[in-house]
């Protein structure tokens, strides 16, 4: 197998194609740190009270619909009134030490690794900042510099049911040799983040403000009251989890090397 | 090269690497000084912003009696075993005083006969704990901006500290906001929740609402309103109880 090193290098006649902007290469990976920052402070404050409700309030008297708890024996998971043994990885768990602990996410998945409220929250509304503002940023850039026109956009063509369905087997296909196009999935998918999931988590996480809700009501009524908001974070910030797990599997199935590399250098080889 | 050394296996055992190195550093990050002081720059940001950019009087949203919690949980202190607590609550709290002090022209002591006899404001409200939970209930209580002006506040006070009869772990729990919470006209001294006296659990017989802040700013068992000017010198100096021990933010607006 030929090393990386002999991949790079340009040989003659392979010149390096420009893949990504300036501007999304930096939302990229500034955005990539937040998120997982984001994601696992999250987690901890999750451990804090590991239930869901719908609606404006909820407490340990009121019914969850998701909960994440243990007993003397094991972890679960209960979503309604289903329950799963989860115990290892959700509910109960051993830590570094061999431990038992009976917090809802394990210390792998948590900053910090240990229970600690208040330092997931500092991790939490700190980062915030850098992934609401870093996203407005590229948002105004993307819009600006037509990368959203251009490369994000739905050509007519590509929305007949033939090409919906001659991309979709193609990935089902694992065959993602597309070229310097995004294909339709794709794009669907970075449309669906960008302006619909990642926003939704920045107003769902201040619609929990109760600064936010004196000041800005509607914002807390178009979710459907504090708890639902909570739930809805929760959710969405679970869907960016498996948009995450698909995007790494589809980069390092497509190529990790090129990909990776167009990403930090902003070019890729021509094929 | 090795035909073991595959470029899948150097990705994969170099992701966790990374991983398991970017976990352990960020434990480490946490409990450095200086990179503490970067992650606080939220809470600078976060307070300055709702203050600069939503109006300062704006008032939390109060419910119909339907929606009222069918039970109000407690949290933190339960019941304060210590400071003659137990002998107050066995009488009822007719000895308890409450002491409006610090930065005012007339410092007060009050029965709770007194505030109760005082102007109340009834209030339902949610009650947003910072662990996540919420819960609604009716509070009946005197606004805090009236025990003020009775004292006669100091045009040098800026904060006003809650002093109360909890203890955890040996040390008194005390709160403390800023004068914009405390004239706010929904930040009142609560007797009462669901038109009963106040539960023990929940504070009695005197808590504080400030209704736009996480639950652990809601002094509970209070014992002394103090106006300062600075927080300095007042327990560890970080203007609560958490805030001093664990570093929970002073601004709890978020």
């Amino acid at each position: 197998m030929a090393s990386a090193v002999d991949k790079i290098g340009t040989g003659p006649g392979r010149p390096l194609a420009l893949r990504h902007r300036l501007s999304t290469r930096i939302w990229h990976w500034s955005n990539a740190l937040a998120v997982f920052v984001l994601l696992m402070s999250g987690l901890m404050i999750f451990n804090a009270h590991p239930r869901l409700y719908w609606g404006q309030s909820g407490a340990n008297f009121d019914r969850a619909w998701l909960q994440i708890g243990s007993d003397e024996t094991q972890g679960y998971l209960k979503i309604g009134n289903r329950r799963w043994d989860t115990t290892g990885v959700l509910g109960r768990w051993n830590d570094a030490n061999g431990v038992a602990q009976r917090r809802a996410f394990p210390h792998w998945a948590t900053i910090p690794s240990t229970y600690n409220l208040a330092l997931a929250r500092r991790w939490h509304l700190t980062f915030a900042w850098l992934f609401a503002f870093g996203l407005l940023c590229f948002m105004v850039r993307a819009f600006w510099n037509r990368h959203v026109a251009r490369d994000l956009s739905f050509t007519r063509d590509e929305l007949s049911p033939r090409a919906l369905w001659r991309d979709t087997a193609n990935h089902l296909r694992l065959r993602f040799d597309h070229g310097p196009r995004y294909n339709l999935l794709q794009k669907a998918s970075y449309i669906l983040v960008i302006f619909a999931l990642l926003p939704l988590l920045i107003f769902t996480g201040l619609a929990m403000s109760p600064g936010m809700n004196a000041a800005w009501p509607w914002l807390i009524d178009i979710f459907g009251g504090r708890q639902s908001a909570r739930s809805i974070h929760f959710i969405i910030a679970a869907m960016i989890a498996g948009f995450i797990a698909v995007h790494l599997l589809l980069v390092l199935l497509a190529g990790p090397i090129r990909g990776i590399g167009a990403m930090i250098t902003g070019r890729e080889l021509r094929r | 090269m090795s035909r073991l050394l595959t470029r899948r296996g150097l990705i994969g055992g170099g992701l966790a690497i990374g991983a398991g190195g970017l976990l352990s550093g960020c434990d480490r990050l946490g409990e450095s000084p200086a990179f503490r002081k970067i992650l606080s720059c939220g809470e600078a940001m976060n307070r300055h912003a709702q203050r600069l950019l939503t109006d300062r009087n704006a008032l939390a949203r109060e419910f119909s009696a339907s929606d009222i919690s069918p039970f109000f949980r407690g949290n933190g202190s339960q019941n304060p075993g210590t400071g003659g607590y137990p002998e107050h609550a066995a009488a009822g709290f007719a000895n308890w005083r409450v002491r409006v002090s610090g930065l005012v022209a007339r410092p007060l002591t009050l029965s709770m006969a007194q505030i109760r006899s005082m102007p109340k404001r009834s209030q339902i409200t949610r009650h947003d704990c910072v662990e996540g939970w919420s819960a609604i209930g009716k509070w009946t209580g005197v606004p805090l901006s009236l025990l003020l002006d009775q004292a006669g506040l100091s045009d040098r006070a800026r904060f006003v500290v809650f002093r109360c009869a909890d203890q955890i772990g040996g040390a008194p729990y005390y709160e403390s906001i800023d004068l914009i919470d405390a004239l706010h006209p929904q930040t009142i001294m609560a007797w009462a929740l669901n038109d009963a006296l106040l539960p023990i659990r929940n504070g009695a017989p005197l808590r504080l609402r400030v209704e736009r802040q996480l639950g652990y700013k809601h002094a509970k068992y209070v014992q002394a309103i103090e106006a300062v000017a600075t927080l300095d010198g007042i327990g560890l100096g970080k203007g609560g109880y958490w805030e001093d021990r664990v570093d929970y933010e002073w601004y709890a607006g978020i």
